[in-house]
Protein backbone atom coordinates (compact mmCIF):
# COMPACT_ATOMS: atom_id res chain seq x y z
CA UNK A 1 0.00 0.00 0.00
CA UNK A 2 1.40 3.36 -0.78
CA UNK A 3 1.64 5.52 2.46
CA UNK A 4 0.35 8.73 0.87
CA UNK A 5 -2.90 6.63 -0.11
CA UNK A 6 -3.32 5.23 3.19
CA UNK A 7 -3.12 8.50 4.81
CA UNK A 8 -5.71 9.93 2.72
CA UNK A 9 -7.76 7.74 3.39
CA UNK A 10 -7.57 8.04 7.15
CA UNK A 11 -8.05 11.74 7.08
CA UNK A 12 -11.38 10.73 4.80
CA UNK A 13 -12.71 8.70 6.78
CA UNK A 14 -12.07 10.59 10.22
CA UNK A 15 -13.78 13.76 8.59
CA UNK A 16 -16.50 12.04 7.19
CA UNK A 17 -16.93 10.51 10.03
CA UNK A 18 -16.95 13.33 12.44
CA UNK A 19 -19.34 15.36 9.94
CA UNK A 20 -21.98 12.60 10.23
CA UNK A 21 -21.46 13.34 14.47
CA UNK A 22 -21.84 16.67 13.89
CA UNK A 23 -25.21 16.27 11.91
CA UNK A 24 -26.44 13.70 14.19
CA UNK A 25 -25.66 15.95 17.31
CA UNK A 26 -27.67 18.76 15.26
CA UNK A 27 -30.35 16.92 14.90
CA UNK A 28 -30.80 15.49 18.11
CA UNK A 29 -29.96 18.77 19.97
CA UNK A 30 -32.56 21.06 18.08
CA UNK A 31 -34.93 18.24 19.02
CA UNK A 32 -33.81 18.30 22.86
CA UNK A 33 -33.73 22.25 22.92
CA UNK A 34 -37.53 22.05 21.74
CA UNK A 35 -38.34 19.30 24.34
CA UNK A 36 -36.02 21.23 26.97
CA UNK A 37 -38.11 24.55 26.20
CA UNK A 38 -41.37 23.19 26.29
CA UNK A 39 -40.81 21.78 29.32
CA UNK A 40 -38.88 24.40 31.18
CA UNK A 41 -41.82 26.96 30.51
CA UNK A 42 -44.70 25.09 30.70
CA UNK A 43 -44.17 22.84 34.05
CA UNK A 44 -44.65 25.89 36.20
CA UNK A 45 -48.15 26.39 34.78
CA UNK A 46 -48.79 22.83 35.30
CA UNK A 47 -50.91 21.71 37.81
CA UNK A 48 -53.47 19.24 38.94
CA UNK A 49 -56.05 22.02 38.35
CA UNK A 50 -54.48 22.19 34.55
CA UNK A 51 -55.87 18.68 34.19
CA UNK A 52 -59.25 18.54 36.10
CA UNK A 53 -60.70 22.38 35.54
CA UNK A 54 -62.26 24.52 32.51
CA UNK A 55 -60.58 28.03 31.73
CA UNK A 56 -61.10 30.56 34.24
CA UNK A 57 -62.80 33.42 32.22
CA UNK A 58 -60.73 36.96 30.78
CA UNK A 59 -58.65 38.59 33.85
CA UNK A 60 -58.88 35.39 36.41
CA UNK A 61 -55.62 33.47 37.33
CA UNK A 62 -55.95 29.91 37.73
CA UNK A 63 -58.37 27.26 36.35
CA UNK A 64 -56.99 24.82 33.30
CA UNK A 65 -57.68 23.08 29.71
CA UNK A 66 -59.32 20.04 30.53
CA UNK A 67 -61.98 20.62 27.99
CA UNK A 68 -58.90 21.28 24.96
CA UNK A 69 -57.32 17.95 26.51
CA UNK A 70 -60.82 15.97 25.89
CA UNK A 71 -61.57 18.05 22.85
CA UNK A 72 -58.17 17.03 21.40
CA UNK A 73 -58.27 13.39 22.00
CA UNK A 74 -62.02 13.44 20.47
CA UNK A 75 -60.66 15.12 17.56
CA UNK A 76 -57.53 12.62 17.15
CA UNK A 77 -60.07 10.14 17.54
CA UNK A 78 -62.29 10.86 15.19
CA UNK A 79 -59.46 11.91 12.75
CA UNK A 80 -58.06 8.36 12.99
CA UNK A 81 -61.48 6.85 12.24
CA UNK A 82 -61.68 8.39 9.19
CA UNK A 83 -58.05 8.30 8.37
CA UNK A 84 -56.59 5.07 9.28
CA UNK A 85 -59.34 2.28 7.81
CA UNK A 86 -59.38 4.53 4.50
CA UNK A 87 -55.16 5.04 4.72
CA UNK A 88 -54.35 1.71 5.52
CA UNK A 89 -56.91 0.05 2.49
CA UNK A 90 -55.47 2.81 -0.10
CA UNK A 91 -51.92 1.38 0.89
CA UNK A 92 -52.35 -2.30 0.93
CA UNK A 93 -54.47 -1.37 -2.37
CA UNK A 94 -51.61 0.66 -3.80
CA UNK A 95 -48.29 -2.01 -2.81
CA UNK A 96 -50.50 -5.43 -3.52
CA UNK A 97 -52.86 -5.06 -6.83
CA UNK A 98 -51.93 -1.06 -8.16
CA UNK A 99 -48.01 -1.15 -8.38
CA UNK A 100 -47.97 -0.84 -11.94
CA UNK A 101 -51.48 -0.45 -13.34
CA UNK A 102 -53.15 3.12 -14.16
CA UNK A 103 -55.46 3.31 -10.95
CA UNK A 104 -52.46 2.64 -8.49
CA UNK A 105 -50.55 5.39 -10.34
CA UNK A 106 -53.74 7.91 -10.02
CA UNK A 107 -54.18 6.89 -6.29
CA UNK A 108 -50.42 7.73 -5.83
CA UNK A 109 -50.39 11.18 -7.27
CA UNK A 110 -53.68 12.39 -5.62
CA UNK A 111 -52.17 11.06 -2.25
CA UNK A 112 -49.32 13.26 -3.04
CA UNK A 113 -51.31 16.49 -4.52
CA UNK A 114 -53.28 15.92 -1.38
CA UNK A 115 -50.73 16.07 1.03
CA UNK A 116 -49.37 19.41 -0.53
CA UNK A 117 -52.39 21.02 0.14
CA UNK A 118 -52.14 23.67 2.87
CA UNK A 119 -53.56 22.98 6.03
CA UNK A 120 -55.94 25.78 5.98
CA UNK A 121 -57.74 24.82 2.89
CA UNK A 122 -58.28 21.75 4.13
CA UNK A 123 -60.22 23.79 6.81
CA UNK A 124 -61.79 25.66 4.23
CA UNK A 125 -62.61 22.28 2.72
CA UNK A 126 -64.26 20.88 5.80
CA UNK A 127 -65.73 23.90 6.38
CA UNK A 128 -68.01 23.49 3.30
CA UNK A 129 -68.58 20.41 3.56
CA UNK A 130 -69.78 19.92 7.03
CA UNK A 131 -70.13 23.32 8.60
CA UNK A 132 -72.36 24.93 6.35
CA UNK A 133 -74.54 22.31 6.03
CA UNK A 134 -74.82 21.43 9.78
CA UNK A 135 -75.22 25.24 10.34
CA UNK A 136 -72.49 25.41 13.16
CA UNK A 137 -68.51 24.61 14.04
CA UNK A 138 -68.69 21.22 15.62
CA UNK A 139 -66.19 18.22 17.15
CA UNK A 140 -66.91 16.07 13.85
CA UNK A 141 -66.22 18.89 11.60
CA UNK A 142 -62.77 19.01 13.07
CA UNK A 143 -62.46 15.69 12.94
CA UNK A 144 -63.04 15.37 9.15
CA UNK A 145 -60.66 17.98 8.71
CA UNK A 146 -58.18 16.18 10.33
CA UNK A 147 -59.18 12.58 9.01
CA UNK A 148 -58.83 13.88 4.98
CA UNK A 149 -55.48 15.34 6.43
CA UNK A 150 -54.25 12.03 7.82
CA UNK A 151 -55.21 10.00 4.71
CA UNK A 152 -52.45 10.58 2.03
CA UNK A 153 -49.34 10.35 4.48
CA UNK A 154 -51.32 7.25 5.88
CA UNK A 155 -51.94 5.90 2.14
CA UNK A 156 -48.26 6.06 1.50
CA UNK A 157 -46.75 5.22 4.75
CA UNK A 158 -48.66 1.85 4.62
CA UNK A 159 -47.51 1.56 1.27
CA UNK A 160 -43.86 1.73 1.58
CA UNK A 161 -44.39 -0.71 4.37
CA UNK A 162 -46.09 -3.03 2.63
CA UNK A 163 -43.64 -2.94 -0.16
CA UNK A 164 -40.60 -3.79 2.02
CA UNK A 165 -42.20 -7.55 2.35
CA UNK A 166 -39.67 -9.05 0.34
CA UNK A 167 -40.97 -10.89 -2.76
CA UNK A 168 -40.05 -14.24 -1.38
CA UNK A 169 -42.14 -14.38 1.43
CA UNK A 170 -45.15 -13.75 -0.86
CA UNK A 171 -43.84 -16.45 -2.67
CA UNK A 172 -43.53 -18.60 0.39
CA UNK A 173 -47.40 -18.06 1.13
CA UNK A 174 -48.56 -18.51 -2.80
CA UNK A 175 -46.89 -21.90 -2.96
CA UNK A 176 -48.29 -23.24 0.14
CA UNK A 177 -51.48 -23.24 -2.13
CA UNK A 178 -52.67 -20.44 -0.37
CA UNK A 179 -55.03 -17.72 -2.30
CA UNK A 180 -53.86 -14.21 -2.82
CA UNK A 181 -56.04 -12.34 -0.39
CA UNK A 182 -54.91 -15.23 2.66
CA UNK A 183 -51.18 -14.20 1.39
CA UNK A 184 -52.20 -10.52 1.99
CA UNK A 185 -53.99 -10.37 4.81
CA UNK A 186 -52.39 -12.96 7.26
CA UNK A 187 -48.90 -13.23 6.06
CA UNK A 188 -47.87 -9.48 4.28
CA UNK A 189 -49.79 -7.53 6.39
CA UNK A 190 -48.52 -8.95 9.54
CA UNK A 191 -44.90 -8.69 8.59
CA UNK A 192 -45.57 -5.10 7.26
CA UNK A 193 -47.81 -4.71 10.65
CA UNK A 194 -45.49 -2.68 12.99
CA UNK A 195 -43.80 -0.30 10.10
CA UNK A 196 -47.66 0.52 9.14
CA UNK A 197 -48.31 1.20 12.98
CA UNK A 198 -45.25 3.51 13.20
CA UNK A 199 -45.99 5.30 9.99
CA UNK A 200 -49.74 5.88 11.28
CA UNK A 201 -48.51 7.22 14.81
CA UNK A 202 -46.53 9.29 13.32
CA UNK A 203 -49.19 11.04 10.90
CA UNK A 204 -51.26 11.18 14.13
CA UNK A 205 -48.81 13.06 15.62
CA UNK A 206 -48.31 15.68 12.72
CA UNK A 207 -52.46 16.12 12.59
CA UNK A 208 -52.57 16.21 16.72
CA UNK A 209 -50.54 20.18 16.44
CA UNK A 210 -52.87 21.35 13.29
CA UNK A 211 -54.13 24.48 14.19
CA UNK A 212 -55.52 25.98 11.27
CA UNK A 213 -58.33 23.19 9.93
CA UNK A 214 -59.60 23.86 13.41
CA UNK A 215 -60.54 27.08 13.38
CA UNK A 216 -62.80 26.66 10.93
CA UNK A 217 -64.16 23.85 12.05
CA UNK A 218 -64.27 22.57 16.20
CA UNK A 219 -63.76 26.35 16.27
CA UNK A 220 -63.00 26.39 20.17
CA UNK A 221 -64.67 26.20 23.73
CA UNK A 222 -64.47 27.92 26.42
CA UNK A 223 -66.70 25.01 28.30
CA UNK A 224 -67.02 21.88 28.08
CA UNK A 225 -68.25 20.49 24.30
CA UNK A 226 -71.16 17.77 25.09
CA UNK A 227 -71.16 15.11 22.61
CA UNK A 228 -70.17 15.17 19.45
CA UNK A 229 -72.03 18.21 17.54
CA UNK A 230 -70.93 21.53 19.72
CA UNK A 231 -67.58 22.88 19.28
CA UNK A 232 -64.95 22.06 21.43
CA UNK A 233 -61.60 23.63 22.63
CA UNK A 234 -58.30 21.67 21.64
CA UNK A 235 -54.78 22.04 22.79
CA UNK A 236 -53.57 23.95 19.29
CA UNK A 237 -56.51 26.22 19.29
CA UNK A 238 -55.98 26.98 22.84
CA UNK A 239 -51.99 27.59 22.70
CA UNK A 240 -52.95 29.82 20.00
CA UNK A 241 -55.15 31.97 21.51
CA UNK A 242 -53.66 31.75 24.93
CA UNK A 243 -50.32 32.60 23.36
CA UNK A 244 -50.89 36.13 21.57
CA UNK A 245 -52.95 37.12 24.78
CA UNK A 246 -51.55 39.51 26.49
CA UNK A 247 -52.00 38.18 29.51
CA UNK A 248 -49.12 36.98 31.59
CA UNK A 249 -50.52 33.66 33.61
CA UNK A 250 -52.19 32.87 29.85
CA UNK A 251 -48.90 32.37 28.41
CA UNK A 252 -48.09 29.87 30.81
CA UNK A 253 -51.08 28.05 30.42
CA UNK A 254 -49.92 27.74 26.54
CA UNK A 255 -46.22 26.56 27.15
CA UNK A 256 -48.37 23.97 29.67
CA UNK A 257 -50.44 22.96 27.01
CA UNK A 258 -48.10 22.49 24.63
CA UNK A 259 -46.36 20.46 26.98
CA UNK A 260 -49.31 18.26 27.21
CA UNK A 261 -49.71 18.05 23.63
CA UNK A 262 -46.30 16.33 23.53
CA UNK A 263 -46.92 14.02 25.84
CA UNK A 264 -50.22 13.24 24.25
CA UNK A 265 -48.32 12.25 21.10
CA UNK A 266 -45.50 10.56 23.15
CA UNK A 267 -47.77 8.55 25.16
CA UNK A 268 -49.95 7.56 22.33
CA UNK A 269 -46.03 6.25 20.99
CA UNK A 270 -44.99 4.38 23.49
CA UNK A 271 -48.31 2.78 24.19
CA UNK A 272 -48.06 1.59 20.26
CA UNK A 273 -44.82 0.56 20.70
CA UNK A 274 -45.15 -1.70 23.95
CA UNK A 275 -48.30 -3.48 22.78
CA UNK A 276 -46.64 -4.20 19.18
CA UNK A 277 -43.60 -5.35 21.39
CA UNK A 278 -45.83 -7.45 23.43
CA UNK A 279 -47.80 -9.06 20.46
CA UNK A 280 -44.62 -10.12 18.72
CA UNK A 281 -43.26 -11.88 21.87
CA UNK A 282 -46.21 -14.21 22.37
CA UNK B 1 -42.72 -48.96 -14.83
CA UNK B 2 -44.88 -46.51 -13.15
CA UNK B 3 -46.86 -43.69 -14.31
CA UNK B 4 -45.30 -40.56 -14.34
CA UNK B 5 -46.08 -38.03 -12.42
CA UNK B 6 -45.22 -35.16 -14.27
CA UNK B 7 -45.67 -35.38 -18.18
CA UNK B 8 -44.74 -32.29 -19.64
CA UNK B 9 -44.42 -31.07 -23.36
CA UNK B 10 -42.74 -28.64 -25.93
CA UNK B 11 -43.19 -26.37 -22.55
CA UNK B 12 -41.81 -23.18 -23.36
CA UNK B 13 -41.64 -20.27 -21.44
CA UNK B 14 -41.21 -16.10 -21.54
CA UNK B 15 -40.49 -13.20 -19.79
CA UNK B 16 -41.47 -10.38 -21.46
CA UNK B 17 -39.75 -10.98 -24.70
CA UNK B 18 -36.94 -13.04 -23.48
CA UNK B 19 -37.59 -16.88 -24.72
CA UNK B 20 -35.86 -18.40 -21.59
CA UNK B 21 -37.40 -22.27 -21.56
CA UNK B 22 -37.65 -23.71 -25.38
CA UNK B 23 -39.35 -26.59 -26.42
CA UNK B 24 -38.64 -28.81 -22.99
CA UNK B 25 -40.28 -32.80 -23.44
CA UNK B 26 -39.59 -34.85 -19.71
CA UNK B 27 -41.34 -36.77 -17.39
CA UNK B 28 -40.92 -36.94 -13.83
CA UNK B 29 -41.13 -40.19 -12.17
CA UNK B 30 -42.71 -40.80 -8.43
CA UNK B 31 -41.06 -41.66 -5.52
CA UNK B 32 -37.68 -40.74 -7.51
CA UNK B 33 -35.77 -37.07 -7.08
CA UNK B 34 -34.87 -35.64 -10.47
CA UNK B 35 -32.03 -33.31 -10.17
CA UNK B 36 -31.79 -29.75 -12.60
CA UNK B 37 -28.37 -28.94 -13.22
CA UNK B 38 -27.22 -25.99 -15.70
CA UNK B 39 -24.80 -22.68 -15.53
CA UNK B 40 -27.02 -19.80 -13.96
CA UNK B 41 -29.48 -18.19 -16.09
CA UNK B 42 -30.14 -21.43 -18.20
CA UNK B 43 -33.66 -21.68 -17.05
CA UNK B 44 -33.36 -24.52 -14.52
CA UNK B 45 -35.33 -22.16 -11.74
CA UNK B 46 -38.46 -20.89 -14.68
CA UNK B 47 -38.73 -24.63 -15.44
CA UNK B 48 -39.56 -25.56 -11.67
CA UNK B 49 -41.32 -22.79 -11.16
CA UNK B 50 -44.03 -23.39 -14.16
CA UNK B 51 -44.74 -26.67 -12.48
CA UNK B 52 -46.20 -25.00 -9.89
CA UNK B 53 -47.77 -22.40 -11.43
CA UNK B 54 -45.28 -19.84 -9.81
CA UNK B 55 -43.95 -19.04 -12.99
CA UNK B 56 -46.83 -16.62 -14.08
CA UNK B 57 -47.19 -14.22 -10.73
CA UNK B 58 -44.23 -12.54 -12.43
CA UNK B 59 -45.30 -9.55 -14.30
CA UNK B 60 -44.54 -10.34 -18.22
CA UNK B 61 -43.96 -13.97 -18.08
CA UNK B 62 -45.97 -16.05 -20.17
CA UNK B 63 -46.28 -19.74 -21.31
CA UNK B 64 -46.79 -22.27 -23.79
CA UNK B 65 -46.87 -26.21 -24.13
CA UNK B 66 -48.65 -28.71 -21.73
CA UNK B 67 -47.81 -29.64 -18.00
CA UNK B 68 -49.86 -32.76 -16.49
CA UNK B 69 -49.45 -33.74 -12.95
CA UNK B 70 -50.92 -37.10 -12.49
CA UNK B 71 -52.90 -36.81 -16.48
CA UNK B 72 -54.55 -33.99 -15.77
CA UNK B 73 -53.15 -30.69 -17.77
CA UNK B 74 -52.17 -27.79 -14.91
CA UNK B 75 -53.45 -24.87 -17.01
CA UNK B 76 -56.45 -26.80 -18.08
CA UNK B 77 -59.69 -24.31 -17.84
CA UNK B 78 -61.21 -24.12 -14.88
CA UNK B 79 -57.98 -25.02 -12.82
CA UNK B 80 -57.13 -22.97 -10.18
CA UNK B 81 -53.21 -22.58 -9.82
CA UNK B 82 -54.21 -22.42 -5.99
CA UNK B 83 -55.00 -26.11 -5.87
CA UNK B 84 -52.06 -26.85 -8.11
CA UNK B 85 -50.07 -25.48 -5.16
CA UNK B 86 -51.46 -27.10 -2.70
CA UNK B 87 -50.16 -30.39 -4.26
CA UNK B 88 -46.72 -29.00 -4.94
CA UNK B 89 -44.76 -27.59 -2.45
CA UNK B 90 -41.48 -25.89 -3.11
CA UNK B 91 -38.92 -24.76 -1.22
CA UNK B 92 -36.79 -21.73 -2.26
CA UNK B 93 -33.03 -20.89 -2.83
CA UNK B 94 -33.01 -18.36 0.37
CA UNK B 95 -34.90 -19.75 3.60
CA UNK B 96 -37.78 -17.77 3.25
CA UNK B 97 -39.50 -18.38 6.90
CA UNK B 98 -42.52 -16.11 7.67
CA UNK B 99 -41.00 -13.23 9.55
CA UNK B 100 -43.06 -12.41 12.39
CA UNK B 101 -44.47 -15.88 12.91
CA UNK B 102 -42.86 -18.33 15.52
CA UNK B 103 -41.54 -21.75 14.55
CA UNK B 104 -44.73 -23.60 15.08
CA UNK B 105 -46.94 -21.04 13.46
CA UNK B 106 -44.41 -21.23 10.19
CA UNK B 107 -45.21 -24.81 9.85
CA UNK B 108 -48.99 -24.32 10.63
CA UNK B 109 -49.49 -21.78 8.48
CA UNK B 110 -50.29 -23.59 5.53
CA UNK B 111 -52.53 -25.92 7.72
CA UNK B 112 -54.41 -23.25 9.59
CA UNK B 113 -54.99 -21.08 6.52
CA UNK B 114 -56.06 -23.85 4.36
CA UNK B 115 -58.71 -24.21 7.40
CA UNK B 116 -57.52 -26.82 9.21
CA UNK B 117 -58.19 -25.56 12.80
CA UNK B 118 -58.61 -28.36 14.94
CA UNK B 119 -55.82 -27.80 17.54
CA UNK B 120 -55.05 -31.58 18.29
CA UNK B 121 -54.96 -32.44 14.25
CA UNK B 122 -52.66 -29.23 13.55
CA UNK B 123 -50.30 -30.21 16.86
CA UNK B 124 -49.81 -33.31 15.17
CA UNK B 125 -49.25 -32.50 11.87
CA UNK B 126 -46.87 -29.72 12.84
CA UNK B 127 -44.99 -32.28 14.70
CA UNK B 128 -43.94 -35.06 11.62
CA UNK B 129 -43.63 -32.30 9.35
CA UNK B 130 -41.40 -31.07 11.47
CA UNK B 131 -39.68 -34.72 11.99
CA UNK B 132 -39.77 -35.35 8.49
CA UNK B 133 -37.56 -32.12 7.99
CA UNK B 134 -35.02 -33.85 10.76
CA UNK B 135 -35.89 -30.11 12.88
CA UNK B 136 -38.02 -31.49 15.73
CA UNK B 137 -35.36 -32.51 18.28
CA UNK B 138 -33.47 -28.94 17.61
CA UNK B 139 -36.52 -27.07 18.01
CA UNK B 140 -39.00 -28.87 20.08
CA UNK B 141 -38.03 -26.84 23.24
CA UNK B 142 -38.24 -23.41 20.96
CA UNK B 143 -41.71 -23.69 18.91
CA UNK B 144 -42.48 -19.99 20.65
CA UNK B 145 -39.57 -18.09 19.11
CA UNK B 146 -39.25 -16.77 16.07
CA UNK B 147 -38.71 -18.80 13.08
CA UNK B 148 -36.10 -16.17 11.98
CA UNK B 149 -34.10 -16.97 15.12
CA UNK B 150 -33.24 -20.50 13.91
CA UNK B 151 -30.08 -20.54 11.73
CA UNK B 152 -29.37 -20.56 8.30
CA UNK B 153 -29.68 -24.75 7.93
CA UNK B 154 -32.52 -24.79 10.43
CA UNK B 155 -34.57 -22.12 8.55
CA UNK B 156 -34.16 -24.19 5.12
CA UNK B 157 -35.33 -27.46 6.88
CA UNK B 158 -38.11 -24.98 8.95
CA UNK B 159 -39.68 -24.00 5.26
CA UNK B 160 -39.38 -27.99 4.21
CA UNK B 161 -41.26 -28.77 7.18
CA UNK B 162 -44.02 -26.12 6.14
CA UNK B 163 -43.57 -27.32 3.10
CA UNK B 164 -44.61 -30.76 4.01
CA UNK B 165 -47.18 -30.20 6.71
CA UNK B 166 -49.73 -29.64 3.79
CA UNK B 167 -48.83 -32.87 2.38
CA UNK B 168 -47.92 -32.35 -0.75
CA UNK B 169 -47.64 -35.10 -3.52
CA UNK B 170 -44.34 -33.34 -4.88
CA UNK B 171 -41.91 -31.76 -3.48
CA UNK B 172 -39.48 -28.47 -5.81
CA UNK B 173 -36.54 -27.12 -4.36
CA UNK B 174 -34.62 -24.43 -5.89
CA UNK B 175 -31.69 -24.80 -4.79
CA UNK B 176 -32.09 -25.44 -0.87
CA UNK B 177 -28.53 -25.42 -0.25
CA UNK B 178 -26.88 -22.65 -2.17
CA UNK B 179 -26.99 -20.39 1.00
CA UNK B 180 -25.80 -23.00 3.82
CA UNK B 181 -22.28 -24.74 4.40
CA UNK B 182 -21.41 -28.02 4.11
CA UNK B 183 -22.82 -29.75 7.34
CA UNK B 184 -26.09 -28.20 6.66
CA UNK B 185 -26.09 -29.19 3.27
CA UNK B 186 -25.31 -32.48 3.93
CA UNK B 187 -28.06 -32.83 6.16
CA UNK B 188 -30.87 -31.68 3.73
CA UNK B 189 -29.57 -33.69 1.92
CA UNK B 190 -29.50 -36.79 3.92
CA UNK B 191 -33.12 -35.60 4.59
CA UNK B 192 -33.95 -35.74 0.57
CA UNK B 193 -32.99 -39.41 0.60
CA UNK B 194 -35.60 -40.19 3.47
CA UNK B 195 -38.51 -38.08 1.84
CA UNK B 196 -38.40 -39.79 -1.61
CA UNK B 197 -39.55 -42.28 0.09
CA UNK B 198 -42.91 -40.83 0.30
CA UNK B 199 -42.41 -37.79 -1.97
CA UNK B 200 -41.61 -36.99 -5.67
CA UNK B 201 -38.96 -34.56 -5.30
CA UNK B 202 -37.56 -32.08 -8.26
CA UNK B 203 -34.10 -30.28 -7.17
CA UNK B 204 -32.54 -27.70 -8.76
CA UNK B 205 -29.09 -26.93 -8.10
CA UNK B 206 -25.61 -25.91 -9.34
CA UNK B 207 -23.64 -28.14 -7.45
CA UNK B 208 -23.42 -31.50 -9.67
CA UNK B 209 -21.83 -33.67 -6.63
CA UNK B 210 -25.28 -32.67 -5.04
CA UNK B 211 -27.04 -34.11 -8.00
CA UNK B 212 -25.15 -37.16 -8.45
CA UNK B 213 -25.55 -37.62 -4.79
CA UNK B 214 -29.39 -37.29 -4.31
CA UNK B 215 -30.73 -37.90 -7.78
CA UNK B 216 -31.78 -40.98 -9.54
CA UNK B 217 -32.59 -38.68 -12.94
CA UNK B 218 -31.03 -35.90 -14.24
CA UNK B 219 -31.70 -33.15 -16.78
CA UNK B 220 -28.79 -31.05 -18.14
CA UNK B 221 -30.21 -27.27 -19.20
CA UNK B 222 -28.17 -25.19 -21.18
CA UNK B 223 -29.22 -21.92 -22.26
CA UNK B 224 -33.14 -22.51 -21.63
CA UNK B 225 -32.78 -25.97 -23.60
CA UNK B 226 -32.89 -29.09 -22.16
CA UNK B 227 -29.46 -30.64 -23.67
CA UNK B 228 -29.54 -34.15 -22.01
CA UNK B 229 -32.25 -35.95 -19.69
CA UNK B 230 -31.40 -39.38 -18.12
CA UNK B 231 -30.40 -41.49 -15.22
CA UNK B 232 -28.46 -39.96 -13.08
CA UNK B 233 -25.65 -42.45 -13.23
CA UNK B 234 -25.81 -42.58 -16.93
CA UNK B 235 -25.57 -38.54 -17.43
CA UNK B 236 -22.38 -38.79 -15.21
CA UNK B 237 -20.79 -41.73 -16.35
CA UNK B 238 -21.52 -41.41 -20.45
CA UNK B 239 -23.06 -38.70 -20.99
CA UNK B 240 -24.24 -38.68 -24.76
CA UNK B 241 -24.22 -35.05 -25.53
CA UNK B 242 -20.70 -33.26 -25.98
CA UNK B 243 -22.15 -30.31 -23.97
CA UNK B 244 -23.05 -32.42 -20.83
CA UNK B 245 -19.76 -34.07 -21.22
CA UNK B 246 -17.87 -30.72 -21.28
CA UNK B 247 -20.34 -29.20 -17.99
CA UNK B 248 -19.87 -32.27 -15.88
CA UNK B 249 -16.24 -32.33 -15.90
CA UNK B 250 -16.02 -28.86 -15.96
CA UNK B 251 -14.77 -27.71 -18.69
CA UNK B 252 -17.16 -25.43 -19.49
CA UNK B 253 -16.87 -21.75 -20.04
Amino acid sequence: MIPGLLLRRRVTNVVMLSLTGVSTALVLGVLFFILGYITYHGISALDWDFFTKLPKPVGEKGGGMANAIVGTIKLLFLASLIGVPIGFMGGVYLSEYGRKNTAGFLIRYAADLLNGIPSIVMGIFAYTIVVLPMGHFSTVAGGVALGIMMIPIAVRSSEEFLKLVPATVREAGLALGLSEWKVVCFIVIPTAFRGIVTGIMLDLARVAGETAPLLFTAFSNRFWSRGWLEPTASLPVMIYTYAIAPYEDWHRQAWAAGMVLLMLVLGANVVSRLILHRQLKG
Amino acid sequence: MSKPVYVVEKLNAWFGERHVLKDITLNIDPRQVTAIIGPSGCGKSTFIRCLNRLHEIVPGARLAGTILLDGADIHGPGVDPVVIRRRVGMVFQKPNPFPTMSVYDNVAAGLRLNGIRRRTVVDERVEVALKQAALWDEVKDVLLKSGASLSGGQQQRLCIARALAVEPEVLLLDEPCSALDPIATARIEELLLELKKSYTIVIVTHNMQQAARVSDYTGFFLLGELVEFGETRQIFTNPKDRRTEDYITGRFG
